[in-house]
């Protein structure tokens, strides 16, 4: 199995980048927050992380297999 | 309005019974907000039957409103969204009971005025309203129909007393979203709101199934219409 991390992007983190993007992983040591800062976002920048769609920390370590879901925020009504 | 007409009213209402047409007259259900979301919503639930509605905004038409906003008319700039919700929805069912705000909802305020709904619909239009609107209902004990949008994007979820999935939407999210760069269309308030609408209707009849574990993410740039399961470990 590749050392590789699929994140999911949704909204406006798709602009530019797709649906998804696929990063080197270093199992046991690469966290989320490694991630997003990967792609040229801030931990700021998003209201929702999942780690295989489940609440996910910024700090939590990732293994093979694991993929992460990020969103923007959204507050019109 | 004729005998005729009124027996015809919901005639095409055929996915509720007689007896939960009947029911749905007695029925209160909460619209916080009449901005994009708001008015779709409340013209809704009056056209599906719904006999009282809590009509909450503290808020005045403004032109920028104009673009997608169901009461807001030229005519309306500068008047109270809770009067242009009043002047509609009283010309579609003269008989519908209207309990309404002209404020925002707060901690104080809050219990009162919702009190009497057995549902409640956020159609606020910030992350901070959403927050202390979710507390409120799980002080009262009813159900919130959560939805929020932003451009091409929105989120609809509905959380009973207990369920964790609004909070756990609302607990990174900044106040305001990709609204401000993005704006808010007209079709994405329709979308969201009928989507929150058939949720009022399965909760107080209890068919069908319901936005809950997660939320419905629509994306109607690339197309993308999809459930995402949340747990909170």
């Amino acid at each position: 199995m590749s050392c590789e991390v699929v994140v999911k992007l949704f909204a406006t983190f798709r602009e530019g980048r797709g649906k998804q993007v696929v990063l080197p992983l270093v199992p046991g040591t690469t966290t989320p927050s490694d991630l997003v800062r990967a792609i040229g976002l801030l931990e700021v920048d998003v209201a929702i992380l999942l780690v295989n769609g489940r609440d996910g920390k910024w700090d939590q370590r990732l293994e093979i297999g694991d993929y992460l879901s990020i969103f923007p925020p959204v507050g019109g009504g | 309005m004729t005998m005729d007409a009124q027996t015809a009213r919901y005639e095409k209402n055929c996915i509720l019974t007689p007896l939960e047409q009947g029911r749905f007259r007695a029925a209160t259900v909460a619209v916080v907000g009449l901005g994009g979301l708001g008015g779709y919503v409340a013209e809704q639930l009056v056209r599906l039957g719904i006999g009282h509605l809590v009509l909450i905004d503290g808020d005045v038409f403004q032109a920028s409103n104009l673009n997608r906003q169901l009461f807001c008319e030229e005519a309306m700039l500068g008047i109270k969204k809770t009067e242009g919700a009043r002047k509609r929805l009283l010309a579609i069912d003269g008989n519908v009971r209207l309990s309404v705000f002209s404020e925002y909802l707060n901690v104080q305020n809050g219990k009162e005025i919702l009190g009497a709904s057995m549902v409640v619909v956020d159609a606020t239009d910030n992350n901070h309203a959403r927050s202390v609107l979710l507390a409120l209902c799980n002080e009262i004990g009813v159900p919130m129909i959560y939805g929020a949008i932003g451009g091409w994007f929105g989120q609809v979820c509905t959380a009973f007393p207990g369920d964790n999935t609004v909070a756990m939407l609302l607990r990174g999210a900044a106040d305001r979203g990709v609204e401000v760069s993005l704006g808010n269309p007209a079709f994405t308030p329709a979308l969201i709101a009928s989507l929150q609408v058939a949720e009022v209707v399965k909760v107080l009849t209890g068919k069908g199934q319901l936005l809950r574990g997660g939320f419905l993410y629509c994306d109607l740039l690339t197309l993308d219409f999809e459930f995402i399961h949340i747990e909170k470990d």
